[in-house]
């Protein structure tokens, strides 16, 4: 089987304006809400104390509600967690009760009515650890997005190095600006996501990368354009299936995977498809708009001089 | 043309020498054997265990086993796991049946913690890997289940480094004053606190000079020294070096590792982890354990140390029948009984370290105790006046209490406890610096400064983090992973069978292996299976792929241009070699950074990656290769099944 039978020729450079202004608009578009909506924060990065409890039959969540206002804790998000008996309730730090107690005190308090409540899971993270957390996934975005930047600087070439950078920030900016704009929660597992999928969309780009590279030393005519639109179609129905495999593992954990991982699925499946886009239209495009061409690629040349004498 | 080498065969294309064949065999059959203690599961075990100095005597364990036999309590095998110097510290011993583990523990149990008061064993509910024993003896080991996993408790306690520093700085005044005052004639000047050190002005350069020498003989390898001059006036400033200070830090997370160590053994749970993590935070886990707060309490608990007179006018043998003098307490301790004051002397919170060294003149081991200024001056008025007296050092810690309940043992609460841990002889007054000399041992030296600092509270810890995570949750977590990964898997590999027919079936044998080698190495590496591990797992299989796919795709491109099948095979491989490397190690790249700055989960999400990247390169492409060899290489081949 086949999904693209013969050599592909899809002019994919014809459509590069329009896939800047979309790529533009995006990013515009993720800032904005990132700066105006932000983010919904999980518990790993706002602190605070995060109890999930397990109901006989389906939780009454206004009701639980109401509990706790009666022990006067504040700013309590109530949910279902999976499933209609299942209640994740998460509160940030609470002045007038210690944190040590803040789990026994809500237990008690959503027993009162008498129903039969278990605690399944919770968790205390003070609010330094957050800070931390914040400023050093900030951080690790940074380091890996330089540490590949010299990688392919040294592999390739510097305008193929900005171009993947960009690509790579690109998707990062807009996945951010997904979950601001769906108000997915933001934890720690859709950290490692994103930066999974720096490693995803690298991928992609490194080989349309490594075809444009040979294909400059092999292909005697044409533009330089010309060179990355055959290097596109090339590597197309590989690009395809890697990406379809890579969503098929994904889309089983997100819908079999259960809650926890859940948001991380979820970030890399839209990465998946920025990360596929992103090394089509964005890489090769900004490497090619940086004006590269044949002469960057080509090995140096040793120039074997013969020496000099200085004849009188 | 003799440009190869007469010795060296030209093997026809596509087939690989044999020794390619020998070294994928042997290293794929490693992969199987270190992977395989993942298929035994695990046997319901009690483990029992020695508290502190307790050892577990073959008397004790010949009446376990009689008892666990009179009962009809069949042990599969009970094997000590840990043997100390004086004797065993740790059975394990392994049931058949859940319920035999049960019993077996209560019957264990009342032989040897047989009264409430006296509980110096712990007796804990374990799974013990069912690993043959040929395969553990080569090491082969399952991988260890994470927290999120199994269940259990995890804390995350932040050490107090300011309150360690400010000891240290209390100290440094002291030391600088008494080289100061010590010096003939005494040198005057004036003492102030600044960062990480003191500042010292004085009233001449004649002063400050003389001031300098005396400080750096006295203190050089620990002080950085600075003579300037403010205001007009000398001064010194004399900081912590940078060793000194990593050298403070480091002993204040030791010491808190140790305390926390002992606590958590003496709440007895199997398998629990504690574990530094960065400059100044330490891990908990307590698989298991589902009540937080009593685990805290018995975390938190913080041990005291005091100093208090022996009592020599007591009569030891009345007080052994009940009748002890008011105001003094009874105390069993290895040194016999020994009556000693209430009253505190010095409390433990003056005590700014205890290191064991050995004597400058005998060379015998000692342990040399350093109080503050406070409780310099205080030692000294005490042992002045009881010149030839003992001095009693009593550590008081809480220790979790125990009760029966519904036939079974739980932990109810905790209580204070009183231990002497030393009563030497004072031979003379002292003050803030002082030996404790006896015949001792230089591992009885370390012990003992160990458990004075464990009372002096050097450096305070606070939970920051916390999480409980249910036994269901945790089971329901496994369960969703292995669903999740069957699922996926098993997708992927129809896709591919469909999509490259033969090579796809090559691929996915390659993808197989690649799982079995992943769970290889991690068992190898003793690294903790998590549920972000789970995910990383999936995705790799998912990335995994790849490496075949640009393979795969580079030959149907030769094919289409015409190349010979045969041609066409090396050719794709060839060239799809660089482009798989590349990728690779960018994505490794990735890998690394999260592991290195990630915690927790992303961690385990990052060990997995970048293990699946490694294995992956092997399997796609030289066992992915060397199947092929075997089917198409050495002869003319008319199509693929590509």
């Amino acid at each position: 089987m086949q999904i693209i039978n013969k050599e592909t020729n899809i002019d994919f450079l014809k459509l590069r304006k329009f896939a800047m202004v979309l790529s533009i608009l995006l990013i515009v578009g993720s800032i904005t809400s990132f700066f105006t909506k932000g983010l919904n924060y999980g518990l790993d990065f706002t602190g605070g104390t995060l109890i999930e409890v397990g109901y006989e039959q389906d939780a009454d969540i206004p009701k639980i509600h109401d509990q706790l206002e009666a022990i006067d804790i504040n700013g309590a998000v109530v949910q279902n967690f999976g499933s209609a008996k299942i209640v994740q309730i998460r509160m940030p730090q609470q002045d007038h009760i210690e944190n040590a107690k803040v789990g026994d005190e809500v237990l008690s308090a959503l027993r009162s009515g008498g129903e039969t409540v278990t605690k399944r899971d919770q968790s205390f993270v003070g609010p330094v650890i957050g800070e931390e957390l914040k400023e050093k996934g900030g951080l690790a975005m940074i380091v890996a997005l330089i540490c590949i930047m010299i990688y392919v600087a040294l592999r390739f070439e510097w305008k193929f190095s900005v171009g993947s950078v960009i690509a790579l920030a690109h998707d990062v900016i807009i996945i951010v600006g997904f979950f601001s704009i769906t108000a997915v929660e933001f934890d720690l597992t859709v950290l490692a996501a994103l930066l999974a999928v720096i490693g995803y969309s690298l991928n992609d780009t490194i080989v349309v990368f490594d075809r444009i590279r040979e294909n400059f030393l092999r292909m005697r005519k044409g533009s330089s354009g010309d060179v990355v639109n055959t290097s596109l179609n090339q590597t197309l129905s590989r690009t395809l299936m890697t990406s379809i495999t890579t969503l098929l593992v994904l889309l089983a954990l997100f819908f079999y995977g259960g809650q926890t991982i859940h948001s991380f699925a979820e970030a890399l499946i839209v990465g998946v498809f920025i990360g596929t886009y992103s090394s089509i239209y964005v890489a090769s495009p900004v490497a090619l708009l940086l004006g590269v061409k044949k002469e960057d690629l080509m090995p140096p040349e040793v120039e074997k001089e013969g020496e000099e004498f200085d004849t009188p | 043309m003799f440009v190869n080498q007469p010795n060296q065969q030209q093997l026809p294309i596509n087939t690989y020498p044999k020794w390619k064949y020998g070294l994928i065999i042997l290293v794929l059959a490693l992969a199987f054997l270190y992977a395989a203690p993942n298929i035994f599961g695990k046997d319901p075990a009690v483990q029992l265990s020695g508290l502190r100095d307790a050892v577990i005597t073959q008397q004790q364990l010949d009446e376990i086993q009689a008892s666990w036999e009179a009962n009809d309590v069949k042990a599969t095998s009970v094997k000590p796991e840990n043997i100390g110097a004086d004797g065993v510290k740790q059975i394990v011993a392994r049931f058949q049946k859940d319920a035999d583990q049960l019993k077996a523990r209560e019957l264990a149990n009342d032989i040897l913690n047989p009264t409430l008061e006296n509980q110096s064993y712990v007796t804990a509910l374990n799974l013990a890997p069912a690993t043959p024993e040929w395969l553990a003896n080569l090491g082969g080991e399952p991988m260890k289940l994470g927290l999120d996993l199994r269940g259990g408790i995890h804390f995350l306690m932040q050490v107090d480094m300011e309150q360690a520093l400010k000891r240290q700085q209390d100290q440094l005044r002291r030391d600088f004053i008494d080289t100061l005052t010590e010096q003939e004639p005494s040198i005057r000047g004036r003492v102030e606190p600044i960062e990480n050190g003191m500042l010292l002005s004085f009233r001449n350069q004649e002063d400050a000079e003389r001031g300098y020498e005396a400080l750096f003989r006295d203190h050089t390898g620990r002080i950085d020294l600075q003579l300037s001059e403010k205001g007009g006036r000398p001064i010194i400033r004399g900081t912590l070096n940078q060793q000194k200070l990593q050298e403070i830090k480091d002993n204040a997370i030791d010491q808190n590792r140790v305390i926390l160590s002992t606590r958590v053994n003496s709440l007895g749970v199997a398998e629990p982890l504690i574990q530094r993590q960065g400059a100044d935070r330490i891990v908990v886990q307590l698989p298991g354990v589902q009540d937080s707060a009593l685990a805290k309490q018995i975390l938190g608990a913080t041990a005291s140390l005091e100093f208090r007179l022996v009592n020599h006018e007591a009569d030891v043998v009345s007080a052994q029948n009940g009748r002890v003098p008011p105001g003094s307490k009874l105390f069993d301790s290895e040194y016999g009984p020994i009556v000693v004051f209430d009253e505190v002397e010095v409390s433990g919170e003056h005590l700014t370290n205890a290191t064991a060294s050995y004597d400058p003149q005998t060379n015998e081991p000692i342990v040399s105790v350093r109080l503050d200024g406070e409780g310099g001056s205080k030692m000294t008025r005490t042992t002045t006046a009881n010149v030839n007296d003992q001095l009693a050092m009593i550590l008081k810690e809480s220790r979790p209490i125990f009760d029966i309940k519904d036939g079974k043992r739980v932990l109810v609460g905790s209580e204070l406890e009183e231990r002497l841990i030393s009563a030497p002889n004072i031979n003379g007054p002292f003050g803030s610096r002082f030996q404790i000399t006896g015949r001792f041992t230089e591992g009885e030296t370390r012990d003992l400064a160990t458990k004075l600092r464990s009372g002096a509270l050097i450096a305070p810890t606070f939970i920051v983090e916390e999480r409980t995570i249910g036994a269901t949750l945790g089971e329901e977590n496994i369960e969703k992973g292995v669903t999740s990964v069957i699922i996926g898997f098993a997708l992927v590999l129809a896709f591919m069978l469909v999509y490259y027919k033969f090579f796809g079936f090559v691929a996915n044998v390659a993808l197989t292996l690649n799982l079995v080698m992943i769970v290889c190495v991690m068992s190898l590496m003793g690294a903790t299976l998590t549920l972000p591990g789970i995910a990383g797992i999936v995705l790799t299989v998912g990335m995994a792929v790849d490496a075949n796919v640009l393979i795969f795709e580079r030959v149907r491109e030769e094919l289409r241009a015409g190349v010979r099948p045969a041609q066409a095979i090396d050719k794709g491989y060839g060239h799809a070699l660089s482009t798989i490397a590349d990728a690779n190690i960018t994505t490794a790249i990735a890998a690394i950074i999260l592991f290195a700055i990630g915690t927790g989960p992303v961690k385990g999400f990052a060990i997995t990656l970048f293990i699946g990247i490694l294995t992956s390169m092997f399997t796609a492409i030289f066992v992915s290769r060397g199947i092929v060899n075997l089917v198409y290489g050495g002869k003319s081949v008319k199509k693929l099944s590509i």
